[in-house]
C-alpha cells in the first residue's frame, strides 16, 4: 500500500517489514521519530520486538552488540555526536562480526550546533568497518533496511543506512509500504551458527594474540570484498520481487558523457534535474551516484568514469588538511586507471541548501574552469 | 511542478498543513513532496514549510525559492516576513484573516484570496481560543481557490494527519472552503 510517509518513518517501516527482534535507542534531533514510531509499534504489537531504552548511544549500540550476539536482529538508529559516543562500540560491533543495522540520519557535528546535514558524521566512521548506504528517496530508505539486513547476517558485518538530515528525514514523499509477509521470503529468520548461549557457552571478542588478530582483521577484510558482490545480488534480487532494483551505484545519462558529476544522498537526486536541463542545452553531462560508500566500488567506478573527459566530485563534507573524501575515493580509484582530470567541490554543509542553480554552478565550473584541480573548490563560502 | 510555501507560526500547524496537502494530492494520483524549514521550532516563531505537487517523480531535493502560490497562517507575517520572496506573479496569496485584503497592495503582482481561519478553528474546538489551530480550515480554502485539489481528498488527508478530532478538523476544512473570498489581482 502507498502512504505518504516522512524519511524517518521509512526508516521505522523497512524495520518493521525486517522483523527486528531487539530495538535500542537513545533520542536525538533529527533521528527521534525513527523510534518513536517505532517503539510506537512494539507497544501495539505491529512489530515482535523488545525496545530497550537506554541512557546513551554508547549503550545503544552496546545492548544491539549483546542482543545481536544472542542471536537477535538488532536495529538502532542515530545521528552525529549520538553516532560520535557510539564509536568504541561501533568497532566493537565489526570485530565480533555482529550483523547489526544502523541508521544514520547525516547531521553536521557540533561545535558550533548544528543540527543540519552533512556527511562528515558517517564518513568520520569510514575505516571502522562498517558497511555504508547512502540513500536519496524514502522509498529508497525503506527498500534498503531489508536488504541491509540480509547483507550483514549474510557477511556477518554490520551495515550503516545514511540518510540526509531534514531533506530526507523530515521530507514526506509517497512510499510503497513493505509488509513483514512478503519481506519474509526474502529475508528469512536470522539464525547464526554461533551465538550466546548459556548450554552452548561461547566467548566473543576474547584476548587474540598477535598470532591471531591479524588473521581476524584479514576476515574482516574478505568479507568486505564479497560485499561487492553481494549487495549487488541483493538489489538484484529485491528488485526481481519489488520491482525496485538497487545496486554499488547509480549512473545517470553517462554513456556519452564527457563530464560527469559524482554525488551522493539527496545531492544525487537533485542533480538528475540539472543533467536533463544541461543535456536540453546539448551538454554532454551526466551524474554517477555513490550509493554504497564501504565498501568502495573501485570496479564500478573506474568502468563509468573511465569514458569522461572530466569528473566532477561533490561532497558535503571535508576532511580537514586532506579535501573531500569522496573526491579522495574517487580519485584513489582512477589512479593508474585514466589520467582524466578530477576536480573536487565542497558544499551544503551544515544544511546549507544545494539548489539546482549551485548544482549549475557547480557544472559550469567544471566544465569551464581551466585549472581546477589545483586546488580545493568551495561553492557558495561567504568571505 | 506546483511549488507551494506555507507561512505560520510555531504552534498553528503550519508544517502539518504542507503535508495535509501533499497528502490530498497524492489521493488525486500526483506525486508529492512535503518539508519544513527548520531551526525555529519554537511556539510563535514564523515558520515555513514546503509541498512540491507534479504529474511526475520530484527530483529537486531543497527548498522552494519560487513558489506558484503561498498559504499564510498568520495575516501579521505578512508586515514582518518577506513572504513573497521569489513568488510568483500571478499565484494565489492564500491569508487567514477578517479583514478586507481588497486594497492591499499585495494586490499588484498577485490574486489574494482571504478567509477567517481562526474564527472556524475556535468554532469547531480546534486548539483554544488564543491560540486556534487554523491548518486544517485553510487546507480547505486552498482547495476552493486554486481548485487544484478536491475537497474530498483533502479532508480524507485531514483524517489520515491529524490526531485528534478527526471529524471537526474536516468539518473546519469544508466551512473554509465555503467562506472563502477571492480577489483577483488588478490589471
Amino acid at each position: 500500500m502507498k502512504k505518504t510517509i516522512m524519511g524517518n518513518h521509512a526508516v521505522s517501516y523497512g524495520v518493521r517489514a525486517s522483523e527486528a527482534k531487539v530495538i535500542s535507542a537513545y533520542p536525538i534531533t533529527p533521528q527521534t521519530h525513527v523510534v518513536e514510531l517505532l517503539s510506537e509499534m512494539c507497544a501495539n504489537g505491529e512489530i515482535d520486538a523488545k525496545f530497550i531504552k537506554v541512557e546513551s548511544e554508547h549503550s545503544a549500540m552496546a545492548a544491539c552488540v549483546g542482543a545481536s550476539a544472542a542471536g537477535s536482529r538488532a536495529f538502532t538508529a542515530t545521528s552525529s555526536q549520538g553516532l560520535l559516543l557510539m564509536t568504541e562500540m561501533l568497532h566493537w560491533a565489526v570485530g565480533s562480526r555482529l550483523p547489526i543495522v544502523l541508521a544514520n540520519i547525516n547531521r553536521a557535528i557540533g561545535p558550533p550546533w548544528s543540527i543540519w546535514t552533512d556527511q562528515n558524521d558517517s564518513l568520520s566512521m569510514r575505516d571502522v568497518g562498517w558497511v555504508q548506504i547512502y540513500c536519496e528517496s524514502n522509498q529508497e530508505t525503506q527498500d534498503t533496511i531489508p536488504q541491509a539486513f540480509k547483507i550483514a547476517e549474510q557477511l556477518q558485518l554490520p551495515v550503516m543506512l545514511v540518510l540526509d538530515a531534514f531533506f530526507l528525514s523530515h521530507t514526506y514523499e509517497i512510499v510503497d509500504i513493505l509488509e513483514a509477509e512478503e519481506v519474509r521470503d526474502f529475508l528469512p529468520p536470522y539464525k547464526p551458527e554461533i551465538k550466546l548461549d548459556v548450554n552452548e557457552p561461547h566467548s566473543f571478542g576474547n584476548l587474540a594474540s598477535p598470532d591471531y588478530y591479524m588473521e581476524l582483521r584479514y576476515m574482516i577484510e574478505e568479507a568486505m570484498g564479497e560485499a561487492r558482490e553481494l549487495i549487488k545480488k541483493t538489489g538484484k534480487e529485491f528488485g526481481e520481487r519489488f520491482g525496485r532494483e538497487y545496486g554499488l551505484v547509480h549512473p545517470y545519462r553517462c554513456d556519452d558523457a564527457e563530464t560527469i558529476l559524482v554525488c551522493s544522498g539527496t545531492v544525487a537526486s537533485t542533480v538528475r534535474a540539472v543533467i536533463d536541463q544541461m543535456r536540453e542545452e546539448g551538454i554532454k553531462i551526466g551524474s554517477l551516484k555513490m550509493r554504497v560508500f564501504r565498501p568502495f566500488p573501485f570496479e564500478e567506478v573506474r568502468e563509468i568514469l573511465g569514458s569522461a573527459k572530466k569528473v566532477a566530485v561533490l561532497d558535503r563534507n571535508i576532511s580537514f588538511g586532506g579535501h573531500g573524501i569522496f573526491f579522495q575515493e574517487v580519485k584513489s580509484a582512477l589512479y593508474g586507471f585514466t589520467d582524466i582530470p578530477v576536480v573536487g567541490y565542497i558544499l551544503g554543509l551544515g544544511g546549507r541548501d544545494v539548489t539546482p542553480e549551485v548544482l549549475r554552478e557547480v557544472a559550469d565550473k567544471a566544465i569551464n574552469d581551466k585549472n581546477p584541480e589545483t586546488y580545493i573548490n568551495w561553492i557558495g563560502v561567504k568571505k | 511542478m506546483i511549488e507551494i510555501r506555507t507561512h505560520g507560526r510555531g504552534g498553528q500547524g503550519s508544517v502539518i498543513a504542507s503535508e495535509i496537502l501533499a497528502d490530498a494530492f497524492f489521493r488525486e494520483g500526483k506525486f508529492v513532496q512535503a518539508f519544513p524549514a527548520f531551526g525555529v521550532e519554537r511556539r510563535g516563531a514564523p515558520v515555513m514549510a514546503f509541498t512540491r505537487v507534479s504529474d511526475t517523480d520530484i527530483r529537486e531535493r531543497c527548498q522552494i525559492y519560487h513558489p506558484d502560490h503561498l498559504v499564510v497562517l498568520d495575516s501579521v507575517l505578512i508586515d514582518t516576513v518577506r513572504i513573497t520572496d521569489g513568488l510568483k506573479k500571478g499565484g494565489w496569496i492564500l491569508i487567514n484573516t477578517g479583514e478586507d485584503m481588497k486594497d492591499s497592495p499585495l494586490l499588484k503582482n498577485n490574486n489574494v484570496a482571504t478567509v477567517n481561519a481562526s474564527r472556524i478553528a475556535i468554532k469547531h474546538g480546534l486548539g483554544s481560543r488564543s491560540a486556534p489551530i487554523v491548518n486544517t480550515a485553510i487546507v480547505g480554502a486552498f482547495a476552493a481557490v486554486t481548485g487544484l485539489v478536491s475537497l474530498d481528498a483533502v479532508q480524507e488527508a485531514i483524517k489520515a494527519f491529524v490526531p485528534l478530532k478527526e471529524e471537526e478538523n474536516a468539518a473546519a476544512a469544508r466551512e473554509a472552503y465555503e467562506n472563502v473570498t477571492r480577489i483577483e489581482m488588478k490589471k
